[in-house]
């Protein structure tokens, strides 16, 4: 299915064009304002002590000899900030029963993780404000350690939060259609247990704040490398009682977010409270290390599952399990949970059957927080729905693809309730297997690998059939209380010389969110993409809006700048005729020309109308009023999520001796509805799945027994590089949303959605016939070499 | 003043440039044990920034030419302190009298960190998982050093004594290591396991052998990240003197490897599967040797 012919795909039409980013230049010439880089008058820098133990009781802060010393402004405990912020916690309603205990900026009488921050100092530099952190004494007691998840589970065990019953925070169950009665009457079933492990974002920038408050004016700014300017503007304001035009947060350029700068984190709230205290700007920059133990961490699950199949390989049925552990605390103001709620939902949403019974449970432990990070809940539903359905294969003697090919539902049977409950619009699942099967060469892939394992040489080939979600309305925080938009503003205005200005409160971390903004302004507007300057991340300019998250930029955003432009050319249309004394809808806009819409003859430039509207209005006729800014809103309407999907594959090669695995070449085919870029989706679906990549074979937060992460450094916590990395061929299905004039739907975390699932199934693939399973990621050299019982 | 005020995470220290190897020593003998040199800083840095080291003196010695350059001396190669990694790559002399380092060399690290790092900061440091100090035990080299007492040379085998524990003396200086020249009846060769390129290994292991015809007549096999030290595999090797490299033979070598290693716990790679990629990295680069005739 391709989409079809609209006004957006006219020849000269910048949607659909791969056009570079307009910023990228300006990045890489190193004028880049981030926050790191930023310095104000007057500013001081801020540098926190860690907690060493996972859990402790604070005793006594000495801080005598650290206030002392020379350069240092302030030294702040929990108690001091406590008493101007005040506390949050980590629930949403719509999590019925959900629990967290309250938040402060720095702990007022317990720690909770090793790496905590517990003390603030703030002084001339950064240098100094360390130097001074030593000189503090901080006497903790020991409580029980809660690391491992299963411990944390067993009744009378140690608590993370005294006085709690247990250490649940939330518990969730789904259950649809008839269960029990599926897997007693089904001709097959298969079950596995899947670990997943902890990992975390590794952003090139780490989280970085400069804190601004001015008391003589009673304004706070504060620049922050975040995703979502606006939702900190509101909780600034709240929690430090300061009214919200008064707050104004400016995000500029970011060095990678991935759902990792969206949450409040201690430190940053903590800076705030600083720079209120002092009355002077304060800056704060983690470093890779205190990244590594105060970002939050993704995943962490374990999974029980089954999957009842009639004879035929007919998907009948799904029983879901998950256990996932979120740290101490559940993150603010989105929480811990979604991921959870997510995995059980997207379990089986490729497929047909209706039978589907899930339970969530989440569980506090001594560790950092896990949060929303790139691809949300999906990569595990995917591994866990995509090994069954290939262990289905394996026992019914199935291709891989012709299970899929006869399980999902069909590109012609939509709309469609998933088994658990998601409404889709339109998916195309059997187009995507098509593609993914041609772009492949499968065949001859199974030819090669058949042909090089009676050479000892293993390979495996895997898919992962995949359903994305994006566009969310309110459905998905506004329900639950939270402060959180999920519509967007544009306020575009025509300049006096015919350019066009564009505030929108989307945001860009490195995506190219302003590239696509500008790209459908100038296509709907009928301007050069280089006369629309697009404006992104600061509360005081941009109108209040979600921003980014779940990938919403180009569904949500884009349609917002769509509907601003037509409503701004609207305006422009209306003065133009009143000049030329033509009706607007005889009057189109080509090129920054006025033309008669129906010979394209130009009539006059729209910079002309400009000149006009705001030099010589008084050559219009009497009572006219050129409104040549417009600001327009748009929430989602129609489906509360778009959903998206496609396919991945990939082929590796693995090494039974060593247990090291080459991953040879990945493919996806992927169906975002409009590609409005193909350039930066085509970039987005290869960095996620890098991302996904990482996840399944090196990246993981491990912890020893007393809850110490073991390798919180880039020497030992092993990121995707290069070297390692195959290439991804890329193909698209385009099914457009119907909810929207533009069409499009998010790409962002398609990517890693898959990846993980793709590999796993195909280092399953390739150990199949020495008759050895793996059910965990990341697949680590050891667990092939235990697998294959090699020492 | 820019960088200071927020990048700078080490605690302050003076600093020395010193011009020739007395002015070292003599820096180093004033400063007592808050002193340490620095060649690369490739080690040395990131422990500072990490506030692991504090010491109150930092003794640049790059300046110091006597540290500097490869040639030969009667049977061996002298190769300075400072010889870079990247050299180990780009210097003919070694690649013709010193192939295994040359052969080592791509393994240690990324470009940017061989633009810098030293050999003889690679050797001093000892660090277990590093390429090149296995290797000196594999040559058969010899570590010179000069300190307040004078100069002498320490065989490989009698360097490394534990973890980042040498024979070097508290203000004492590597000065050059001596590489006995490769020859026509050698043959050698180099092999790492890494979940990625350019990380330190999960085991790596180089041996040079001499050849009497198709009969191994010495070797020497030296393994990196397999201990507290690098370490030689003196059983191995035994069973390998005099010997043809077959099938049965290999088999022999990697058996005895059991007593030869006793691996670290660690939760990444236990002891028993160390030592089973140490077997597979052995029966690999024998193969590799056998071929090379
Ligand atoms: C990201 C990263 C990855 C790395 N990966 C690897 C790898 O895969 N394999 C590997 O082998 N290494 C690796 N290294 C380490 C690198 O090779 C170092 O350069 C080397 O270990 C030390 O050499 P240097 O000249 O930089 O020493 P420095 O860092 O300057 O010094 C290290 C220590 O040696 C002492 N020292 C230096 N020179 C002398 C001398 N001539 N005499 C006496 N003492 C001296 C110093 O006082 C200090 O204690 C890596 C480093 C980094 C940063």
């Amino acid at each position: 299915m391709t989409a079809p012919l609209t006004s957006l795909d006219r020849p000269n039409s910048y949607i659909g064009r791969s056009v570079p980013r307009p910023n990228a230049k300006r990045l890489l010439a190193g004028r880049g304002r981030y926050v790191s880089d930023l310095r104000l008058p007057r500013m001081l820098y801020a540098a926190f002590l860690r907690s060493p133990h996972a859990h402790a009781k604070i005793v006594a802060i000495k801080t005598g000899d650290a206030c002392a010393r020379e350069g240092v402004h302030l030294v702040a405990t929990g108690a001091d900030l406590a008493k101007i912020c005040t506390p949050w916690t980590g629930t949403l309603d719509h999590f019925k029963g959900m629990t967290s205990a309250p938040q402060w900026p720095l702990p007022v009488d317990r720690v909770v993780w090793a790496g905590q921050a517990v003390v603030a100092v703030v002084a001339e530099s950064r240098a100094i404000a360390e130097d001074a952190l030593e000189l503090i004494e901080v006497d903790y007691e020991d409580l029980p350690v809660v690391v491992d998840l299963g411990v944390a589970r067993e009744a009378g065990g140690a608590l993370v939060n005294s006085g709690s019953v247990d250490n649940t925070c939330f518990r969730s169950q789904l259950d649809n259609g008839t269960v029990d009665d599926a897997f007693a009457h089904a001709a097959h079933v298969v079950e596995e247990e899947f670990t997943f492990g902890r990992h975390t974002a590794v952003t090139l920038e780490p989280r970085a704040i400069v804190a601004d408050y001015d008391p003589s004016a009673g304004t706070l700014t504060v620049h922050h490398g975040t995703q979502t300017p606006y939702q900190f503007q509101d909780l600034y304001s709240r929690h430090y009682n300061i009214p919200e035009a008064r707050v104004r947060v400016i995000a500029t350029d970011i060095g990678g977010s991935f759902g990792m700068k969206l949450h409040v984190y201690h430190e940053d709230m903590a800076v705030v409270g600083l720079s209120i205290l002092l009355g002077r700007p304060v800056k704060y920059v983690a470093d890779r290390m205190e990244s590594f133990v105060s970002d939050i961490h993704a995943r962490d699950h374990r999974v029980r599952a089954r999957m009842a199949l009639d004879g035929k390989g007919e998907i009948l049925a799904m029983d879901v399990e998950d256990l996932t552990a979120i740290g101490a605390f559940s993150t603010y103001p989105r929480t811990s949970v979604v991921e959870g709620n997510q995995v059980i939902r997207l379990m089986g949403a490729p497929y047909r059957f209706k039978n589907y019974r899930a339970t969530l449970e989440v569980i506090f432990q001594n560790k950092v927080q896990t949060s929303q990070y790139r691809a949300v809940g999906h990569p595990i539903a995917c591994a866990v729905t995509e090994r069954l359905v290939d262990m289905a294969a394996a026992k019914l003697g199935l291709d891989p693809f012709a299970i899929r090919a006869q399980n999902v539902i069909p590109d012609d049977a939509y709309p469609q309730t998933s088994p658990t409950g998601y409404r889709f619009e339109a998916l195309s699942h059997q187009a995507c297997l098509k593609r993914l099967h041609e772009i492949m060469d499968y065949d001859g892939l199974r030819a090669e690998q058949a042909g090089l394992r009676k050479r000892g040489i293993h390979r495996g080939i895997g898919i992962a059939t995949f359903v994305e979600i994006t566009n969310p309305s309110p459905a998905f925080y506004g329900v639950g209380g939270a402060r959180i938009s999920s519509q967007d503003g544009a306020i575009l205005s025509l300049t006096p010389s015919g350019e066009v200005r564009c505030l929108i409160s989307v945001t860009e971390q490195g995506q190219g969110t302003e590239a696509i903004i500008s790209q459908i302004v100038a296509d709907q507007l009928g301007l050069a993409q280089e006369h629309v300057k697009v404006i992104t991340g600061d509360t005081e300019v941009t109108p209040h809006g979600g921003a980014t998250w779940a990938c919403r930029g180009a569904g949500i955003g884009g349609e917002t700048a769509l509907q601003a432009t037509r409503a701004l050319k609207r305006n422009i249309l209306e003065i133009a005729a009143l000049i030329l004394q033509e009706r607007p809808s005889a009057l189109d806009i080509v090129d920054g020309q006025v033309v008669d819409a129906a010979t394209q003859n130009e009539r006059m430039p729209i910079s002309e109308i400009a000149r006009i509207a705001y030099f010589r209005s008084d050559t219009l006729p009497p009572g006219t009023q050129a409104q040549l800014t417009v600001s327009h809103h748009f929430a989602p309407q129609g489906y509360p999520f778009a959903f998206t999907n496609g396919i991945q594959g990939c082929s590796l090669e693995v090494d039974v001796e060593t247990g090291l695995i080459k991953l040879l070449k990945h493919f996806i085919v992927e169906d975002c509805g409009r590609v409005i870029n193909p350039m930066l989706v085509d970039e987005q679906l290869r960095g996620g799945i890098v991302q996904g990549l990482g996840a399944a074979l090196f990246e993981e937060c491990r912890y020893s027994d007393t809850g110490q992460l073991v390798n919180g450094s880039l020497a030992d916590y092993l990121v995707p590089m290069p070297m390692e990395m195959p290439d991804i061929v890329i193909a698209h299905v385009e099914t457009p949303t119907a909810d929207t004039e533009l069409g499009a739907k998010g790409v962002g975390e398609a990517g890693t959605a898959a990846a993980s699932a793709c590999v796993l199934n195909a280092v399953n693939d390739a150990l199949a016939p020495l008759g050895a399973t793996i059910n965990s990621i990341p697949i680590t050299p050891m667990k092939v070499l235990t697998a294959l019982k090699r020492f | 003043m820019d960088l200071e005020e927020t990048a700078v995470k080490a605690r302050a220290f003076s600093y020395f440039r010193a011009a020739t190897l007395d002015q070292a020593l003599d820096a180093h003998a004033r400063a007592g044990d808050d002193a340490r040199f620095i060649a690369g800083g490739q080690s040395l840095v990131p422990a500072l920034s990490l506030r692991l080291q504090a010491p109150r003196l930092l003794i640049d010695i790059t300046h110091i030419d006597e540290l500097r350059g490869v040639r030969r001396e009667g049977g061996h190669l002298r190769i300075g302190a400072l010889t870079r990694h990247c050299e180990m790559l780009s210097e003919p002399l070694i690649a013709e009298f010193a192939p295994l380092l040359h052969a080592a060399a791509p393994f240690v690290a990324h470009p940017a960190i061989r633009n810098r790092g030293t050999f003889g900061g690679s050797v001093a440091l000892a660090d277990p998982a590093s390429e090149f100090p296995a290797m000196t035990l594999a040559l058969d080299a010899e570590i010179e050093i000069a300190g307040p007492s004078g100069r002498r040379r320490v065989k490989a085998d009698n360097f490394f004594i534990d973890l980042f524990e040498t024979a070097l003396q508290p203000g004492e200086l590597i000065t050059a290591i001596y590489v006995p020249l490769f020859r026509a009846d050698q043959r050698f060769a180099f092999d790492e396991l890494a979940r990625r390129r350019g990380d330190y290994a999960l085991v790596g292991c180089g041996m040079l052998a001499t050849f009497a015809g198709e009969r191994i007549h010495d070797i020497r096999i030296s393994y990196l990240s397999v201990g507290n030290t690098p370490t030689r595999v003196r059983g191995a090797e035994a069973t390998l003197i005099g010997q043809r490299l077959d099938a049965e033979r290999i088999a022999a070598a990697q058996g005895a490897l059991e007593g030869d290693l006793a691996p670290p716990e660690s939760d990444e790679v236990p002891p028993a599967m160390r030592l089973h990629l140490a077997r597979v990295l052995l029966g690999r680069l024998l193969g590799r040797l056998g071929e090379a005739a």
